[in-house]
Order: C-alpha cells, then sequence, then structure tokens
C-alpha cells in the first residue's frame, strides 16, 4: 500500500515529523517497506556536454563521440546525428535508462565494432517535441553550468509503502491508515467533508441482484452522472495517482482508483450509453465469454458473479470491468458502481482465472459493506467537480442489511494474554479511537465491531488490538523456567546425531542436498518404490520426490569431479520416500566415496576405493552407534544400483528381516549412465528406521565387566574350501564349537592360484583360545584343535591344508 | 699385597682406555679367567699363612669387586656407544608429510540444528519431529487457515495431488497439531525441521529449514513469550547484549502475533549482531489462536501459550557469515569445507556453544 505524507495529512490531524509517523506505524503493525522519492525513471538522464568528436572507423554515418558527463572520467558515445559536434550541450541516458518513446532499455554495446556507453537523445525520443532530426541541443547560457545534472526536475514527494498483513482490508486505504495512527495518538482523524447537495434526478438503468445460489454479491449501490466531458486529471490528481506508482488514464479513470486508494472503496465506472437497458448481478454460465480491461478474453466457468445486462457479461464483480462498457475520452454519460462482493466468492473466481487486480485483492480481503454510499458521494462529487455532469440519486438494491457484529469482551483477558495491566479507560480510548462502540458492563464490554473489520470476531482479536497500539514495548520480558517436561531427544533422535557425527568423523563431509530431485537419475536408483510426482516443481529437473539418497549425491558428486576433485567422500542423513501421504518416508544416512586411498602419497602405495572401504565405514559406524559386531549378519544381495559381485546388506541379526544397511561398488552401469569419471565409487545406506533401539543399555553393559587372567594360546589353520564357501560361514563354524574357549577369529589370508584346485580357495584363520576357569594344557588345546579341524571338514566340506 | 695393587692400577688403567667389546672380554679372561691374574691369586689363598690370609682374602675380594664394576660399566657404555652410532644411522627426515588423515565435516544446518536444541534443552523444551509430507489440513486448516484466507497466498506451496490435499509442508508448525492431538498439556517443544516453498532466487531456496517452538499451560503469557525468545537469541548469538523488537503482525495461528526484529551494524563490510541502529527481521511469533487449540481439543479457557517459527538457515548465515543461502544446499566441496564443522564440536551447554 502507497501513498505520501501530504495525503495522509488529509485524513490526519498531526503536529508530528514524518519519521515519527513512519516509526509509530511500523509500532502499530503496518510495516513500513520503505519510505523514499519514487523513481520516475527519469533521473537517468543527464545534461551533458560533447567535448570531441571523431569519425567511425567502419561507418561513415557514425561519430564517436568523447562526452562529459560531469563525472571524472569522459565517456565514448557512438552517436549517428549529423549536429553532434565539439562543444555541443545535449542530453545523454546512460546505459540502463528506458527510452520514454519506445520504453527500450539501453545497454553498453558494440555499434560496428566500436563500444558505446549509453546513448545522446532526440528531443522525439524523450518525448519532448516531434523532432527527431539530430539530438537534442540545449542553450549555452541555461545549461553550461549543469553538466551531469538532471535534465527532468523531480518534484516528487516521498512514498510511504506498507506491507499490509491480509488481515487488515481497512489498512489498504489512506483513511484506514489515519484511523490506526490517530488511535495510537500521533493526530486527529478529520471527518469526511461531503457536500451531499440534494439529488433530483433518477437513476434510470434498472438494477437487479438475482437469487442465484452462492451469489457473490450482496450489495449493489449505482448513480447516473450525466452530461460530462472526460478529460485529462487536474495536477493535484496525477500527482496522486503517479505517488501510488500507477499511470494517470483519465479523469473518471483516476477518481474512481483515487476512491479506492483513499477510502478502500473501490469503484467502477461504466460508460452508461454502451449498457443495454438494465443491469443484472447474476452467476455466469459456462463458457460465457467477455473481454476484460486488460484486453484478454476470458472464458467464464458455472457460478461466478459477473454483471451483466440484456447482451451478455458487462464485467466480473469486484474483479476487473469489461471492454464493452469502458469509460473513454469521449463518454457522456456515467453509471457508478459501488459494491459489495463476498471474499469467498471473489478468490475463487480469481483463483481459477488467474486475475489479480487491486480491486480483486480488496474484496477479496473484505471490503467495509457500509462504505457504498460514502463511495459514491466521493466519486461522483469529484467527477461533476472535474468532469462536469448532474448526479443521479443512489440506488441502492442489496440482499443483505450486513450489520455490526457484536461481542462481549471480558476485561481480564487482556492482562491473562498479555501478562500486563491497561486502563479500562484507556481500554475504552483505544477501542472507541479504531472505531469500536463501546458499553461497560461491570467486568464485560459490549463491542460494536465497526463494519471495515472484518477480521475481528472474537475476544482474543480485541486484545491484539489494544496491545498493540499500546505498544508491545510494554510487555514485560520474563525470565525462561528451566523445568522439564520429558528428555530433550527421544532414542531416535539420539540415533540419528550419533549416526551424523559418526558418519563425519571417518572423513565423510555431510551435505544436505534437496528432498526431491530429477526423475531421470531417480529412476536409477528408485529400485520397485512408487515414483512421487510433484505437481507445481519448480523446475523439470526437480519433478519427484527422492525414492533414494544416492540420486542426489551422485548428481553432486559428479559436479565436484567436474570441478577437479577426485577423492570425495560426501554423505546425508535425511528423508527419502516410500509414498504420498504423511509418514510414508525413512531417514537413511547414505555416503559414497570416490577416487583413490593414499593418491600421491610419498610411504603409502595408493589404491583405490573398494568395496571393503564402504563395509568397514558402514560397520564401524553400527559398532559406534551401539549394535554388537559379533551378531551382524552379512549377505551378498543388495539393490541393483550396486555392483552385483561387490556388494552386500548388513543384518543386526542373522533372524532379523529387513537389512540396515547395504554397502559396496556403485554398479559400473550406472557410472556410464551418468557419465561419472572415477577410477571407483563405493556407498553404503544405513535405514535408521530399520535400527532397533538397543535393548540393554550402556550402564548396564558396563556393570558387566569380565575378563580371564588364564593365559591365552593362538593357533593358525589354513582351510581349502570350495569358492563358494563363505568366510562369515567358516567362522560361524568354529566360533559356535566352543563359545568359552574360542575368543577370536581373524582370518589372515586368502589366497586362489598355484597349488590349490581351480575352484578351491585357501583360507588361513587364527582362533586364540582361552578359558576363564584354567590354564589350558597341551592336552586341552590339542583337543580343541582337533575339534575346529573336523567340524570345519565336515560342516563346510573342507580340508585342512598341510 | 703390592703385587694386587699393581694388578688393579693396570687393569683399571686399561679399562679406561678406548676399547672394543672383545678387549673387554680379553680382560676380563686376563683377570677372571681358568689362568687368570685374580683367579690365581685365590688360589694361592690356601697356601698363605693363617693370620695374613684373612687380610688378604678381604684385599682380593675388593679389587676383584672394583676391577668386575668397571668391567660392566665400560661394556654398558660401549653397547650405549655403539646403539648411539647405530641410531645416528637411521635418523629419517622427519619434515616428511605424516600419514593421510581425512577430516569429515558436519553441515552447518545439522550444527545450527544442534545449537539451539541445546539452547531450548536448557530451558526445559524437548524435540519433536513431524513428517515432510503434509495434508492440506494439518499444514492449514487446522492452524486456522481455511483455503478460502489470503494468507495461504503467501505460501508458495508444493502438492502432490490434483486435489491440492497432500503437499509439502510449508512450515514447520504443523508439528504443533500433531503433538498436541498426541498428548496432553502442558507442551513444551521445538521441532526443527526441513520445509518447502515453490519459490526459488537469490534470497529465497524451494527448500529451507525452520524451527518451530511451542509452550503451552496455564498461564503462559506474552511476557514469557519475549523471555524465551530474549533468552534464545542471546544465546545462540553468544553475546551479552541484544537490542529486540517485537513488531506486531499477522499469522493466522497466533494472536496476537509478531514478528522481532534484532540490532544490528555494519562493521568492516560485516554485520555484527546485538548494537546498532538498523533492524532485522529474524523470526515471526504469538499467542496461539484460540482456533488452534480447539482444533486440537485443547480447551482454550484453561491453557494458552505461545509459539514461533525461525528460519535456521538464515540463523547460521548471520552467524557464521555466509552470503548465500543457495550455497547451502548446492553440495560445492569447497564450500562444505569451508564451512563445515569438525564432528568433535558437538555444541552443548558445558563446553560452549561454538569454539
Amino acid at each position: 500500500m502507497k501513498f505520501t505524507i501530504s495525503w495522509l495529512k488529509e485524513h490526519l490531524d498531526t503536529q508530528k515529523k514524518d519519521n515519527e509517523l513512519i516509526e509509530k506505524l511500523t509500532d502499530i503493525g503496518l510495516e513500513v517497506e520503505s519510505f523514499e522519492n519514487v523513481s520516475s525513471g527519469l533521473d537517468s538522464f543527464k545534461v551533458a556536454k560533447i567535448i570531441n568528436t571523431e569519425q567511425h572507423p567502419n561507418a561513415d554515418r557514425l561519430r564517436i563521440c568523447d562526452v562529459d558527463i560531469g563525472l571524472d572520467n569522459i565517456v565514448k558515445v557512438v552517436c549517428g546525428a549529423q549536429n553532434a559536434k565539439k562543444d555541443l550541450l545535449t542530453i545523454y541516458a546512460g546505459p540502463g535508462s528506458i527510452i520514454p518513446k519506445n520504453n527500450m532499455k539501453l545497454s553498453v554495446s558494440k555499434i560496428r565494432g566500436v563500444t558505446s556507453y549509453g546513448m545522446l537523445c532526440s528531443e522525439s525520443e524523450l518525448n519532448l517535441s516531434n523532432e527527431s532530426e539530430g539530438i537534442t541541443e540545449l542553450t549555452a547560457s541555461k545549461y553550461s553550468d549543469k553538466i551531469g545534472k538532471n535534465f527532468f526536475k523531480s518534484n516528487t514527494e516521498k512514498v510511504v509503502d506498507l506491507s499490509i498483513t491480509p488481515n487488515r482490508p481497512d489498512c489498504l486505504g489512506v483513511r484506514g491508515i489515519a484511523r490506526d495512527l490517530a488511535a495510537a495518538g500521533v493526530g486527529k482523524l478529520k471527518k469526511i467533508s461531503l457536500k451531499n447537495k440534494k439529488k433530483i434526478r433518477s437513476q434510470k438503468i434498472k438494477v437487479s441482484i438475482t437469487k442465484d445460489k452462492n451469489q457473490g454479491c450482496t450489495v449493489f449501490g449505482s448513480c447516473l452522472i450525466e452530461g460530462v466531458t472526460n478529460k485529462e486529471s487536474p495536477q493535484w490528481l496525477k500527482e496522486k495517482i503517479i505517488s501510488l506508482g500507477q499511470k494517470p488514464i483519465s479523469a473518471i479513470v483516476d477518481i474512481t482508483n483515487y476512491v479506492m486508494f483513499d477510502l478502500n472503496r473501490p469503484l467502477h465506472a461504466y460508460d452508461a450509453d454502451k449498457i443495454d437497458k438494465e443491469i443484472i448481478v447474476r452467476n455466469s454460465k459456462k463458457n460465457e465469454i467477455f473481454e476484460a480491461l486488460d484486453n484478454k478474453e476470458y472464458k467464464l466457468d458455472n457460478d461466478m458473479c459477473v454483471i451483466s445486462d440484456k447482451s451478455g457479461v458487462l464485467g466480473l464483480g469486484g474483479i476487473i470491468g469489461g471492454t464493452r462498457s469502458g469509460t473513454e475520452i469521449k463518454t457522456k454519460n456515467i453509471l457508478l458502481e459501488s459494491a459489495y462482493f463476498i471474499p469467498r466468492s471473489i478468490r475463487k473466481t480469481s483463483k481459477l482465472l488467474n486475475i489479480d487486480t487491486d480491486a480483486k485483492f480488496r474484496f477479496e480481503r473484505g471490503i467495509d459493506p457500509q462504505s457504498i454510499k460514502l463511495g459514491l458521494s466521493k466519486a461522483a462529487e469529484l467527477i461533476s467537480e472535474i468532469c462536469g455532469g448532474k448526479i443521479s440519486n443512489f440506488d441502492i438494491q442489496q440482499t443483505d442489511k450486513h450489520e455490526n457484529n457484536k461481542i462481549k469482551f471480558n476485561i481480564s483477558l487482556f492482562e491473562k494474554i498479555t501478562g500486563f495491566k491497561v486502563n479500562d479507560n484507556e481500554i475504552i480510548k483505544i477501542l472507541t479511537d479504531l472505531g469500536f462502540e463501546v458499553s461497560k458492563k461491570k467486568l464485560e464490554f459490549d463491542l460494536k465491531i465497526p463494519t471495515w473489520r472484518p477480521d475481528i470476531t472474537q475476544p482474543i482479536d480485541i486484545v491484539e488490538e489494544i496491545v498493540r497500539i499500546k505498544g508491545y514495548e510494554n510487555i514485560e520480558t520474563l525470565q525462561p523456567e528451566k523445568t522439564k517436561i520429558k528428555d530433550t531427544l527421544n532414542a531416535q533422535q539420539k540415533l540419528f546425531h550419533f549416526l551424523q557425527r559418526s558418519v563425519a568423523s571417518k572423513g565423510y563431509f555431510e551435505t544436505v542436498t534437496w528432498s526431491f530431485t530429477d526423475s531421470k537419475i531417480n529412476k536409477i536408483f528408485k529400485e520397485n518404490l512408487k515414483e512421487i510426482k510433484i505437481i507445481n516443481p519448480i523446475s523439470s529437473d526437480l519433478d519427484v520426490l527422492r525414492n533414494s539418497i544416492f540420486t542426489n549425491l551422485t548428481f553432486y558428486l559428479k559436479k565436484n569431479l567436474d570441478r577437479g576433485f577426485k577423492d570425495i567422500s560426501l554423505f546425508e542423513i535425511g528423508p527419502i520416500f516410500k509414498g504420498s501421504k504423511p509418514g510414508e518416508q525413512l531417514t537413511v544416512v547414505g555416503a559414497i566415496k570416490s577416487g583413490k586411498i593414499s593418491r600421491l602419497n610419498w610411504n603409502e602405495k595408493d589404491r583405490i576405493v573398494d568395496v571393503f572401504d564402504a563395509k568397514k565405514d558402514v560397520i564401524q559406524t553400527l559398532v559406534e552407534a551401539g549394535y554388537d559386531r559379533q551378531s551382524f549378519f552379512v549377505r551378498d544381495k543388495s539393490p541393483s544400483y550396486y555392483h552385483p559381485g561387490k556388494s552386500g546388506s548388513v543384518y543386526l541379526d542373522k533372524d532379523e528381516i529387513d537389512p540396515v544397511a547395504y554397502f559396496g561398488e556403485i554398479h559400473p552401469n550406472i557410472l556410464k549412465k551418468l557419465d561419472i569419471k572415477t577410477e571407483g565409487l563405493v556407498g553404503f545406506e544405513i535405514y535408521m528406521d530399520y535400527l532397533s533401539e538397543n535393548k540393554t543399555k550402556l550402564k548396564d553393559l558396563k556393570a558387566n565387566f569380565e575378563y580371564s587372567d588364564y593365559q591365552k594360546s593362538e593357533r593358525d589353520f589354513a582351510f581349502v574350501v570350495d569358492k563358494s564357501v563363505r568366510a562369515q560361514d567358516l567362522i560361524e563354524i568354529i566360533s559356535s564349537i566352543d563359545k568359552n574357549l574360542i575368543r577370536s577369529i581373524k582370518i589372515f589370508d586368502v589366497y586362489e592360484g598355484e597349488n590349490i584346485p581351480q575352484d578351491k580357495k585357501s583360507i588361513a584363520l587364527n582362533v586364540t583360545i582361552q578359558s576363564s576357569e584354567k590354564t589350558l594344557e597341551e592336552s586341552d588345546l590339542e583337543k580343541i584343535n582337533k575339534l575346529i579341524i573336523s567340524t570345519v571338514e565336515t560342516k563346510s566340506g573342507a580340508k585342512i591344508r598341510s | 699385597m703390592s703385587d694386587l695393587k699393581k694388578i688393579k692400577d693396570e687393569y683399571l688403567n686399561k679399562l679406561d682406555s678406548d676399547l672394543n667389546i672383545e678387549s673387554v672380554n680379553q680382560i676380563k679372561t686376563e683377570l677372571f679367567g681358568k689362568n687368570g691374574q685374580i683367579s690365581n691369586s685365590f688360589k694361592s689363598l690356601g697356601s698363605l699363612p693363617t693370620d695374613e690370609r684373612k687380610k688378604f682374602a678381604s684385599d682380593l675380594n675388593s679389587i676383584k669387586d672394583e676391577l668386575q664394576d668397571k668391567i660392566n660399566s665400560k661394556l654398558q657404555e660401549i653397547e650405549t656407544q655403539e646403539i648411539n652410532s647405530k641410531l645416528e644411522n637411521e635418523k629419517v627426515d622427519v619434515t616428511l608429510p605424516e600419514r593421510e588423515f581425512s577430516r569429515g565435516k558436519i553441515h552447518p544446518v545439522s550444527q545450527v540444528i544442534d545449537e539451539i536444541s541445546s539452547i531450548f534443552s536448557e530451558i526445559g523444551f524437548s524435540i519433536e519431529e513431524g513428517p515432510d509430507i503434509e495434508n492440506e489440513h494439518y499444514n492449514f486448516t487446522a492452524l486456522n487457515t481455511p483455503d478460502n484466507h489470503p494468507a495461504r497466498d503467501m505460501h508458495d506451496t508444493f502438492y502432490l495431488d490434483n486435489n491440492k490435499e497432500l503437499l509439502l509442508r510449508t512450515h514447520t508448525s504443523p508439528v504443533q497439531v500433531r503433538t498436541m492431538l498426541n498428548g496432553k498439556p502442558p507442551f513444551k517443544i521445538i521441532a526443527p525441521g526441513r520445509t518447502y516453498r515453490s519459490d526459488s532466487d537469490q534470497t529465497h531456496s524451494p527448500m529451507f529449514h525452520q524451527v518451530e517452538g511451542l509452550h503451552i499451560d496455564k498461564d503462559i503469557n506474552m511476557g514469557h513469550l519475549k523471555g524465551c525468545l530474549n533468552y534464545f537469541i542471546k544465546s545462540f548469538f553468544e553475546v551479552d547484549k541484544i537490542k529486540m523488537r517485537f513488531r506486531p503482525s499477522h499469522f493466522p495461528f497466533t494472536e496476537p502475533s509478531a514478528e522481532v526484529d534484532i540490532g544490528y551494524e555494519i562493521k568492516d563490510g560485516k554485520i555484527v549482531i546485538g548494537e546498532g541502529d538498523k533492524w532485522l527481521e529474524i523470526l515471526g511469533c504469538g499467542m496461539v489462536h484460540p482456533n488452534v487449540l480447539k482444533n486440537v481439543k485443547v480447551n482454550p479457557d484453561k491453557y494458552q501459550g505461545y509459539a514461533f517459527g525461525i528460519g535456521i538457515d538464515r540463523l547460521g548465515m548471520l552467524k557464521y557469515g555466509i552470503s548465500d543461502l543457495r550455497a547451502f544446499f548446492e553440495t560445492d566441496y569447497r564450500w562444505l569445507n569451508h564451512f563445515g564443522f569438525d564432528p568433535l564440536d558437538v555444541p552443548s551447554n558445558y563446553r560452549g556453544l561454538s569454539r
């Protein structure tokens, strides 16, 4: 909402300085976005002097001018005008200026190979005259001391721009703002002066509001002004319209606009001679067509509120008028409309047709239904003053009386909500100044709510009115209490933070990427999850919710590889989506690692990242998060985007159904498809939702401190097994032989090749044996040795290597 | 006796000279070997008269001890020398780089969420979360923002179905609704998380982070709201003094509503939070609207309280001097490395929020 201080003062009697008024506006909830001179766009035209010219090397008719524009350095401008010569005073437009004649925006450009910074203007280009031959010549006597100054004088007043919240339609007019300021004690609200001459003529055009279902119009006021001469607006009116950031059009249009911004009372003026017999306010029928004042043709749906005559639709009520009945400079007779439209109806229609106008903006928020006559009076008087014409009486068609709402306000509520007290008389004054009618009954007020405040419906709204006018600075700052109702974090949240920092501590950079992604990349990683489309994506390559964390990670990995990084470790912890309903999401940690380990290292040999790097990181993270490594179970199944032979899944326990994590090398085909160029790429995913809460708490685990001081022995074994036998199976077989004696098993060598049959491999293990009851004797060790060999041989078909 | 003294002096002298291990062992044999001089002297003890024998034996023993000590210390000395000279040859260039280590980083958004959680934990708030996908009811209607309300236009919503029933939450406020529907008052929670609006330019990003706050009890008023936010802002920016301004505003789900500005100034081209005569809007808040309480089955005549919503990314930008919001989500390795935090840097009350 824009206005000037002088306009405000037409409604507010005040001695306050501008900046005090500005501060007050913000204090009472009318946020000031800016208070500054509106750039008319004309301040980029400077008085300039040509100090030298030379012939353009590539064009006979062009000259290169050195121009003094009052700055330290001289600018070079290429000019085709014959009168461009040394010492000429003229008008210069710099890059960025908009030429009034053709609305062309200037930029630095090359003309036949020579760079030109801006342009020297002709009178016609500046709309000063029709003289288009040559550039403007300014007289030296008047302009020689003005080089670098603006050519156009600006006498514009500073404009206040308020950001009005949607609950305050009343402040979409200057008068409403003045009322709020008056209530806040910075002045007095002036009375509106109207002549209200007696009107003898009658309004001859019949108006009716049909009883359609959900009729969007409840009041339609009109008056006829006959014998007007439409013309250019007088200067004072033009200035007001310009200060709103709008273009003056004609007196009649400008007046209706002015009244809208002054009183927040939208009006519409019809050329009465173009109306076919009568005005009918009715619901539209499907496929009715009308051409609006924005020069667009609209095809209507059923049940939109239209103003029509016998021939068809004239306008969309409260939204936009039509070209058929629009006023022109030659218009003689005017029908002026002042109506009330129901916000819901306005909102629905304008959304469907995608129209936004100042009137729509206001009706949608709620216009004062009791301002019908005021609007007609004010506009009709101005029209007859400026354009002449005789005003008819007012015809008011009404299906709803729109009486003031009433509420009871319990005075104690104010202190209960705000924590401080305001005395009753002050409350009464504030509310009265805001337009409420107040009658006090012991501890309660009976309030009649002004009809321009549709936002006020219940006692809490009254609290807000009082506290905002009284000032938020009166609210005390109370020290926060430290009492806790429950633990800050629950188990899942603790786990989240733990996993996050655990993965980061292994050298991964955490990233945060969009929850949506490119469906083309998502397809690669979505497996059998449903694709979840966004109906209105921000761009076509962010069109679905991600089904996997890897979609964005691989996308950004590529970007970083393209930046020249090679060894990249990235991870994200966040949601992936399984469905489009609330809660159909999982929290996943996804991490990827590319390139080499120990690249360009003087004392360690480099190697490409491999599946066991990913496995180490995922297992270590799970162990650090408190899960027992001994019970983990790894299967070689994994999603299709992993290398089929170099990937796996981790289960917390052999019996678990859902894996908690996947790890492995990313499928080489995917690297090709995504054009990712790296020596190696591995990754892992941890599904937080499948990580069950640890049953035993750390404090219970710690209490179980047991150890054995008896001597431990180590024995090495090498078994030759089928290639299909998994290391995990061998370890399981051995460890289950005697859980009391076998303390740990380490695989220290895996060998395939010479001396071993083609379909076999050799696995060498180191087994630590220790009793918690005694020192084992050689015979005990021999016994367990033999048992290990025989059990492994029977259960896995292995042969001990001799 | 004089013979013994002579032997002793002779050998002590010898042992003082520069010797290797072999020569020391040679000396050892000469003295204590089968036919060594000292061994022989012991053998001669028996032939001495009784009165002399005792004195001689005692002298002999002390000479033997002295020589043996000398030999041992000489041997040790030589060994130490040999080790030292060997180590001298093993010298490496310690200025060569250490073995490779890699250091991970925590994203500033995560770090700031941890900082915020730590601060609110101190004053009794617990953390709640809600789904990223919401339905129209939880995101708008239950929050007193019916479909025909122009306030909906302030949220550019991403929809997941043509009926506009399912959407990406535009704010964290639906967590308020879910929390209150699933529990009984009092409520004292914050809810950080991802939020979405179909808005993208220099200062807006289609995804951003908010933290919602909610405190509902029997007598929580606007004074508590002011106190809570004042405490939070001071703690977060780690300053003693902060200029704050509560400005009336409007949100459908709170009434009265306020926007909060904090004072700042520009020093050497950088924003300094706290003092200064410029205002920066950082959050919206207010007393939870009675309609919202009714919608979640909390009796507004018995319970009341406040709610607030803060942009997490923006807080991080202000605190850590990050100028571009969009960079948060662009995964530039250089940016992550520069603005990221060490994983060991866990914000906490007793160790301090930030280093």
